[in-house]
């Protein structure tokens, strides 16, 4: 695992994606900071983490979308299959090398909130805390779909497309959920959107069930991963 | 030791590899010989766990592939047809990450300098592979699977795409490496395989169609009485005067090679030599013999014949190919060129390597 992970880092960092990813994230979380705390003289954090749902909607497919396809279009999974490594090791190797330039990249509100602690002396450690968990699931289980619609194809840019349309559609859920009338319908949408569960974090509620949800979710599309590679050893 | 059981491929309706089964004894260099599409690819995927089989079982040192694949693969180095070099690392980068893949435990930067040594590669060590030549990017992929000296090489088309001189030295390489290592390599140009391997597994339509060392194959079908002779003058009075001779069984023209000269194939009855015969004849005529020689079979129609659709089974006595159709007549006509044009290369390498003794080192300037 340890060798797949480096050798993917290496790769994110030679190549211009992970500066990319990491710029526009820092960018557009200063200027949401700026522009709600500085200017706006408040310490609620809630808004700067929510807005950036969006944005991870729409970077992280481009985190994730080379991850798999790339190996099996220049035929380099055929060197990490024959190797003596397990393909969950080869799966978690990838997984956490996306999450660690994911992570970089959230590292950012680090300084935002010690300037707020710095500049108001007072500051709500249970939001922060809670955002912290809730970027941390969203981010990693965003990442595992989007590393498995990559496992799914060859071409890197309908990988982006489509687990971006995945995501999105796991954001709609929620939202089309409010206009079904029949109850456990709805019911069973709320249950699998993501947004509602990120929202609940973003105001300081560290909901248990919630937690579980996204770890299952990160667990199973990264289990989906490993049997597409299975499926396809298999041939048919 | 690889053990090959009634291994079994099915691709939907058609069956890539059928039934196969043989044996690799340590210190064995095996060459596996087959058209394209044969299955060659197929199989080595199947030994390497890259693929799984339909049927059978692949013993690689006594462990099965498909039921412990990660300590079936630590014996395992595989250069698959393409070398699976990630085009934006740099050599030893790309070298250092295989090493860490497989887990090696042998002291790394020496361990990884004698292998660049040996492939010929430590001077593009720094470069980025996506810059270098193919013949550099095959002998990459060659140092990947030599990377923790791996006692079984996997070695699928290891010469695809090098030059001449390159051939040579992948394949002093190999059969240097064959003294410490099984090694399984296949080809479709049958001089390399012959240069190399100490014996033919020649797979056609996913089965064995023939598994011996290269001198018994030759051996085996070479017992056929034929002659090829040059004779100037008319062609049909020619053919007269041959069949008239005893023990002839059949004589046929062939094209007119110089201006009023023929070649004539001649087939005698078993154990007659019909030569001084012949010679008599032809003096008598006052016709010339420009050339005439015994026709031995090579390595390229011992091939042809086994996948052309013949039916000869090695190890019989009188042998026979079967009339061959439009297609495969056509498919011939392709391979022999292939055939012609492989000896070519082999002749200029070995004249190149006789050229070039007195230099010391491939420079690889043409990258």
């Amino acid at each position: 695992m340890g060798a797949i992970f480096k050798r993917e880092m290496k790769a994110y960092f030679t190549s211009p994606i992970a500066y990319i990813f990491i710029a526009v994230f820092y960018v557009y979380t200063g200027i949401n900071f700026v522009g709600t705390n500085i200017y706006g003289a408040t310490t609620d954090l809630t808004y700067i983490f929510s807005a950036v749902f969006t944005l991870m909607m729409i970077m992280l497919p481009l985190l994730t979308m080379r991850l798999m396809s790339e190996e099996k279009k220049q035929k380099t999974d055929q060197c990490l299959l024959t190797a003596p490594v397990n393909l969950a090791e080869i799966v978690m190797g990838k997984f956490f090398a996306a999450l660690c330039v994911f992570l970089i990249g959230m590292a950012i509100y680090i300084p935002y909130v010690l300037v707020l602690f710095k500049l108001s002396g007072s500051i709500e450690w249970p939001i922060v805390i809670g955002n912290m968990c809730a970027l941390l699931l969203l981010g990693a289980s965003f990442i595992s779909i989007g590393m498995f619609v990559s496992s799914l194809t060859e071409n890197q840019i309908v990988s982006a497309i489509a687990s971006f349309i995945f995501i999105m559609l796991l954001y709609m859920i929620d939202v089309l959920a409010s206009s079904i009338t029949v109850e456990w319908i709805r019911n069973a949408m709320v249950s699998i959107g993501f947004y509602n569960r990120y929202y609940e974090f973003t105001n300081g509620i560290i909901n248990i069930p919630s937690v579980v949800f996204f770890i299952s979710a990160i667990f199973i599309f990264n289990f989906l991963t490993v049997r597409v590679l299975e499926k396809r050893r298999w041939g048919e | 030791m690889i053990e090959v059981k009634n291994l079994t491929k099915q691709y939907g309706a058609k069956r890539a590899v059928d039934d196969l089964s043989f044996t690799v004894n340590d210190g064995e260099i095996l060459g596996f010989l087959g058209p394209n599409g044969a299955g060659k690819s197929t199989m080595m995927n199947m030994l390497t766990g890259y693929i799984s089989s339909t049927d059978g079982q692949a013993l690689i040192n006594g462990i099965d592939i498909l039921e412990n694949p990660t300590e079936a693969k630590k014996n395992i180095g595989y250069l698959p047809e393409i070398p699976p070099l990630y085009l934006d690392m740099t050599v030893g980068d790309y070298l250092s990450f295989i090493y860490d893949l497989k887990k090696c435990r042998l002291p790394k930067k020496a361990h990884i300098e004698d292998v660049c040594k040996l492939v010929m590669i430590t001077d593009v060590y720094d470069r980025i592979i996506k810059h270098l030549s193919k013949g550099y990017k095959q002998r990459v992929g060659l140092a990947q699977a030599l990377i923790g000296n791996p006692p079984i090489l996997i070695l699928d088309e290891p010469t695809v795409g090098l030059d001449p001189k390159q051939i040579l030295e992948i394949r002093n390489l190999i059969k240097k490496l064959g003294k410490r290592h099984t090694v399984i390599l296949s080809s479709h140009i049958l001089s390399e395989i012959q240069a190399v391997c100490d014996r033919i597994v020649i797979i056609n339509k996913g089965k064995i169609a023939a598994d011996d060392t290269p001198e018994n194959l030759t051996a085996k079908l070479s017992d056929e009485h034929k002659l090829i002779a040059r004779i100037d003058g008319s062609r049909d009075e020619v053919l007269k005067v041959i069949s008239s001779i005893g023990g002839v069984v059949s004589v046929t023209a062939d094209m007119e090679r110089e201006p009023g000269t023929f070649d004539y194939e001649i087939e005698a009855e078993e154990g007659r030599d019909i030569r001084r015969e012949l010679f008599k004849r032809i003096a008598a005529r006052n016709w010339t013999i420009l050339m005439l020689k015994t026709t031995e079979l090579t390595l390229e129609d011992i091939f042809l014949k086994i996948t052309m659709g013949s039916d000869i089974t090695i190890g019989g006595s009188k042998k026979k190919a079967a009339a061959v159709s439009e297609d495969d007549a056509k498919a011939m006509h392709e391979a022999v060129d292939q055939a012609v044009i492989a000896a070519q290369a082999v002749e200029m390498s070995k004249k190149l390597a006789a050229g070039t003794e007195a230099e010391e080192e491939y420079d690889g300037g043409e990258m």
